[in-house]
């Protein structure tokens, strides 16, 4: 799951990880009283939406006076920002932050995140703040110096102390380095962060280490334990069809093809879509319906589905283990009657009572192309699409 | 012969009276694995359809000789159960439950990693030796007696393949699920491994997706280590890079982790990669009939 920048820091501040002070806005009004709030001269003001390269699409802005704080709100409020990360068609920003202005001395970074290959959290630093780190690792990965931590003992001190020199940095800032990678490692592992990046991390003219921009990611997996990070959740910033798919527990991602597929597990999931492309289509959408498939599940994603306008065929490749697909067919052949389709259907059911699903697709007054092998699925869908 | 699961399988199942565990134990019994034993704490003393229920895995380790556990409890206490397995001395480990938070797997995986424990999972579909033992979810009936290893990071997309190679006449010796999370017990290149030893495995399907790198690293192994064929298949070249496609560790997370990188190397490592996995079963009987 992920979460605002201003979430992010609210998170890190009960956590004693220093940051900037700032307060989200929804309003220009609210944005004015943050600033006044804030006190001093220099405010930034900064586009809130889920997707890093904020800044150079023009979300970030310094303002040196309250006019300015107004009226660059009213500009970044409501623009449809655009970025490397949000596609073409960019995100409209419904939030701001307001923060109170910092002497930059130094931009550095640090990210926490999983190393799958040695499954222990890793603690990254670079003196190449500001920068994207992709690029760093790529360009010059030894400007990046890492720390495995122990998930028996946590961070310690000496790991911290290592990467703050490291950093280049001596005294009192060295100090607050210290302070502040350990206090971070903190908010990562007791929150269930699948990712704490600060970039840029900052020292400034005065000493002081800071947050200037935060980015968590969570763990799926461990929002049970976590109600007031659920509770950061910003429905503005998913697709409607998900957040719909969502309450059926289905796992839908919406793509931009015009070939929908419904599958059962994730790994068959991907691989259809795969197939999809092989057979000169495009997947409209990821959508794994589960182990546990059943009529409602079925219908239910069925339904979300048609509902994508791009969909010109559907593709339906069920592998039955502990699913009956004789069940499955029943969800489309329900679903199927229920709504006006346009578009043609290829069904693949294979495994546990797969004939007696045939037998029932035949039988219905539903008019559906039945392929038997999953190669099979992959030419009736190049077929029908140059129909 | 096979790995991990065979004729002196002696099951324990976790979370033998919850809804999964219950169904899954009938199935597994029905297809011949031998289940000793059952743990749900407090329950012990009772039965489930003839098998004894104990409190403890150390109980059921005790007095029912068991020697491999799988494990269906809810994920909130998954971690905690294959600890416990594993403190027992259960050597085979085989964790079903999808949804476990990877906090408690990084502190699982780094207990038991020097330990002689092979911990299969989570969130995968278990392990099957056809004709021996199923201990796992997979549906029996797809599977046939014979000499090829599967490994696969998927469920649905195993059985697939495995179908394939049964609907051509080629037999399995064992299929292994390691599971879709980004933390597990066993990766791609310990199951090679035991299959590269294993004198019943002639060949091994290796199906990846994309996500980390751990079909890189067995890749690099099986280039200076295995003779015997291998052909693989890396589900998710369409997937759109930071999505994390229904499986916790199939994404694409900074430019890594692609199929496109993975698949370059497993060619390079020999493994006949295809394209189509609807491919799988026919490479393999090709590169089967051109050994002999």
């Amino acid at each position: 799951m992920k979460i605002h920048e201003y979430q992010a820091k609210e998170i890190l501040r009960k956590y004693n990880v220093p940051t900037p002070k700032g307060y989200v806005a929804f309003t220009v009004k609210e944005a004015l009283d943050a600033a006044k709030t804030l006190q001093g001269s220099v405010w930034v003001v900064k586009a809130q939406i889920h997707a890093g390269g904020r800044g150079k699409g023009g979300g970030v802005k310094v303002a040196k006076s309250m006019a300015e704080v107004e009226s660059l709100s009213k500009q970044i409020l409501g623009m449809n920002l655009v970025t490397h990360q949000t596609g073409p068609e960019g995100r409209v920003v419904k939030r701001l932050l307001i923060e109170q202005g910092i002497n930059i001395g130094k931009e550095l970074y640090v990210g926490i995140t999983l190393d799958r290959a040695s499954s222990q959290n890793v603690v990254m630093v670079s003196t190449e703040g500001g920068m994207e780190i992709e690029k760093v690792a790529a360009e010059t990965p030894e400007k990046i110096i890492k720390e495995a931590i122990d998930p028996a003992v946590g961070m310690q001190q000496f790991q911290a102390r290592k990467l703050a020199f490291a950093l280049g940095l001596n005294g009192e800032q060295h100090k607050n380095a210290v302070k502040f990678l350990l206090a971070l490692y903190k908010a990562y592992e007791a929150s269930d962060a699948s990712l704490a990046e600060i970039n840029p991390l900052v020292v400034t003219r005065e000493g002081e280490v800071l947050a200037l921009d935060a980015k968590m990611n969570f763990d799926d997996n461990a929002l049970f334990r976590h109600p007031e990070i659920l509770s950061y959740r910003d429905l503005d910033e998913e697709d409607p069809l998900e957040i719909e798919a969502s309450k059926f527990n289905l796992n839908y991602i919406k793509l931009d093809g015009n070939v929908g597929c419904m599958v059962n597990g994730a790994g068959l999931a991907m691989a259809t879509m795969d197939i999809i492309k092989l057979a000169g289509g495009e997947p409209a959408n990821f959508l794994d319906v589960g182990g546990g498939a059943n009529k409602e599940t079925v219908s239910n994603g069925f339904k979300i589905i048609l509902s994508d306008p791009n969909v010109k065929a559907i593709l339906i490749n069920i592998f039955g283990g502990i699913v009956r697909c004789d069940r499955v067919a029943q969800g489309v052949i329900d679903a199927a009657s229920e709504m006006e389709i346009k578009v043609p259907i290829v069904v693949r059911l294979e495994g546990t009572n797969a004939r007696e699903a045939g037998v029932l697709l035949e039988q219905s007054s539903l008019h559906f192309e039945v392929a038997r092998t999953f190669e099979d699925a992959a030419k009736l869908v190049t077929r029908v699409l140059k129909k | 012969m096979s790995i991990l699961v065979d004729k002196k399988t002696k099951l324990v199942v976790q979370g033998i009276t919850g809804s999964e565990g219950s169904f899954h134990t009938g199935q597994m019994v029905e297809y011949g694995t031998k289940v000793v034993a059952g743990v749900t704490p407090g329950k012990g003393g009772t039965k489930f359809e003839g098998i004894p229920i104990f409190n403890t895995v150390e109980e059921a380790v005790k007095i029912a000789k068991a020697n491999t556990s799988v494990i269906f409890v809810p994920p909130a206490f998954a971690a905690d159960a294959i600890l416990e397995a594993a403190e027992a001395g259960i050597e085979v480990i085989i964790c079903i439950t999808e949804g476990i938070p990877a906090n408690d797997m990084i502190k699982v995986y780094n207990v038991i990693k020097d330990k002689k424990i092979r911990l299969i999972g989570p969130n995968c579909p278990g392990v099957i030796s056809p004709g021996f033992a199923k201990v796992g979810i997979m549906p029996g009936f797809i599977h046939k007696k014979g000499k090829i290893g599967v490994v696969s990071r998927s469920g649905t997309l195993t059985y697939e393949a495995v179908k394939q190679l049964t609907d051509l006449k080629i037999g399995q010796s064992t299929c292994v699920g390691i599971g879709g999370d980004p933390v597990i017990g066993s990766k791609f290149i310990d199951i090679i491994k035991l299959f590269n030893e294993d004198p019943g495995t002639e060949g091994i399907i290796m199906i990846g997706e994309i996500g980390g790198s751990a079909e890189e690293e067995a890749a690099e192994y099986i280039r200076e280590n295995v003779k015997k064929p291998v052909v693989g298949f890396i589900a998710g070249r369409t997937a759109p890079p930071g999505r994390r496609m229904g499986h916790a560790g199939a994404i694409i997370s900074g430019g890594k982790g692609t199929a496109d990188e993975k698949m370059k190397a497993m060619k390079k490592a020999g493994i006949q990669v295809v394209n189509n996995p609807a491919d799988i079963g026919e490479t393999m009987l090709k590169a089967l009939n051109k050994k002999k």
